[in-house]
């Protein structure tokens, strides 16, 4: 078990093992707005089924990222490869209010039996009984439920989610961080997470991967189950505030974890 | 002590209205206003039921129908149409929303002169007057509401692989529809207020004919009746738009639960 920090001298954020396949490839990604360099020569893999949590500060590019991967924001002429089956939850649940919540989250979907779809997908995220509900009179965590349930019928590769669970109440976002990892272990999509939440990223994710000046300044892989992540919160939380807060991270800072063996 | 009956009544939104009527009607009756100044209200009443049953009344409200119904429907429909042009495309904006701002600054009604030159004094120039008019507050609500639809809503819909066509059917159009119906609600109104002002053009049937005949013969129980209509089709056209927006906007939570 090897909880180790890798500070990384290139800004490359290629997972340990080699990589099979990886299903989100960016090869020295660069986005500017103006004169203004937002992603700064970023690599990027993720594997299929995993789940990557990044960090940031605001304005570190996390955002714009995220964008890139949903195909928001233009990546022209760049080595971006990213799955056609993606969709993506954001922070405020961005449904269209004049439409039922089933035809919110059938929304773009072709064929026959879209109601049944939209109906299974709801039920999976318990809400099978707000079909025809009016997005306006939903709460925040059952409007964020509804999200997921849109984003997951398409049978997505990579879900992406954009700090969904940042304007819900602790007891809601407990809840739904438990019904996030049911639905990835169920549909065993690959999921990058934007946060600004270290608990959050440190309970939920694989792999966290902290975003600075543009570049993936660390990355953290967290080989822990994730029932029994609690004593690891403290310290991790502290290296990665660290990180966070800016300074030059050095090998030294770095503080031993007590699952961490022969660190 | 006053009675709970009388402090009802004094209380009641309908005892001031009434009041005015009864003391309408008794000065009347005295003699202290002259009929050919105004007509009692139960010499209206009474010539109102003479007008429904002669058919007179039917038939000049259903000319003057149709000219607001074929005025408002050229009207609307160019507005809307001019609306998608310049709220979906930037070249249509360009191309658009200029002349149609000029076009703001003229009152429609000044028109009237130049309308009569071009279109004489028959139907056309009383529809188009209506048209014209009724085209710029569904242009102008319809043009911002497409404009002010929320960008976080479309772009979360784009994030799941909409057209534009779709974007345009099941984002942008559906978010402009409140100021849509606010823009028709504007054009009803305007529509019947140029009614007015269009049927004084040499109108042999309509109800500015009755109202401009009455007045060569001064009859004012007429003019009264006539006024009278006007009010009922102000307030029929905005409960056309309300019974509208209800079933519309049922998405929309109400903000007062009786």
């Amino acid at each position: 078990m090897d909880a180790r920090l890798q500070f990384l001298d290139h800004a490359s954020a290629m997972p340990l093992a080699a990589p099979a396949d990886p299903i989100v490839r960016l090869s020295h990604f660069t986005r500017r707005f103006g004169d203004v360099t937002v992603i700064d020569g970023l690599d990027l893999a993720i594997q299929p089924g995993e789940f990557v949590a990044l960090l940031g500060r605001s304005g570190s590019g996390k955002t714009t990222l995220l964008r890139t991967l949903a195909g928001l924001d233009s990546a022209e002429g760049q080595d971006v490869a990213v799955p056609a089956a993606r969709a993506v939850v954001f922070q405020d649940a961005r449904l269209l209010p004049w439409k039922k919540v089933w035809r919110n989250v059938a929304l773009g979907l072709k064929g026959t039996g879209i109601r049944s779809r939209a109906q299974h997908a709801l039920k999976e995220v318990g809400l099978g009984h707000r079909l025809d509900a009016w997005p306006l009179t939903l709460s925040g965590g059952e409007a964020q439920r509804v999200a997921l349930a849109r984003a997951l019928v398409r049978e997505p590769q990579l879900l992406l989610l954009d700090e969904p669970f940042a304007a819900l109440d602790a007891l809601t976002r407990l809840r739904m961080h438990e019904l996030v990892l049911a639905l990835w272990r169920a549909h065993g999509c690959a999921v990058l997470m934007v946060t600004h939440d270290v608990d959050e990223a440190v309970a939920l994710a694989d792999r966290i991967l902290v975003l600075d000046g543009g570049r993936i300044a660390a990355q953290e892989r967290i080989t822990i189950p994730r029932g029994s992540r609690a004593e690891l919160t403290v310290p991790l939380k502290e290296k990665l505030l660290g990180i966070l807060g800016g300074g030059e991270p050095r090998g030294d800072q770095v503080i031993p974890f007590p699952y961490a063996v022969g660190a | 002590m006053p009675t709970p009956l009388f402090t009802r009544i004094v209380h009641s939104r309908w005892s001031s209205p009434v009041a005015l009527l009864l003391a309408w009607e008794l000065a009347s009756r005295t003699g202290l206003i002259p009929e050919r100044t105004l007509a009692a209200p139960s010499a209206v009443i009474a010539t109102l039921w003479t007008m429904l049953v002669s058919g007179e009344l039917p038939q000049n409200l259903l000319v003057s129908f149709g000219r607001v119904g074929l005025g408002l429907a050229i009207g609307v429909a160019a507005g809307v149409v001019l609306a998608l042009v310049a709220g979906l495309s930037r070249q249509g904006e360009a191309a658009v929303d200029p002349i149609m701002q000029i076009k703001r600054t003229i009152p429609t009604l000044a028109l009237t002169p130049l309308f009569i030159v071009w279109f004489g004094i028959g139907e056309t120039p009383k529809v188009a007057l209506i048209a014209f008019a009724s085209m710029f507050p569904v242009y102008l609500n319809l043009y911002s509401g497409i404009r002010g639809v929320d960008v976080r809503l479309l772009e979360g819909a784009r994030s799941f692989g909409l057209s534009q066509a779709e974007l345009i059917w099941h984002v942008i159009l559906p978010g402009a529809l409140p100021a849509l119906l606010t823009g028709l609600r504007y054009s009803l109104s305007i529509a019947i207020l140029v009614l007015v002002v269009a049927e004084q053009i040499n109108a042999s049937a309509g109800l500015g004919y009755l109202i401009n005949n009455a007045r060569d013969f001064m009859r004012t129980d007429i003019i009264v009746v006539c006024l009278m209509v006007y009010a009922v089709l102000g307030l029929a056209a905005d409960a056309l738009v309300r019974t509208v927006e209800r079933r519309a906007l049922v998405w929309r939570p109400s903000l007062i639960k009786a």
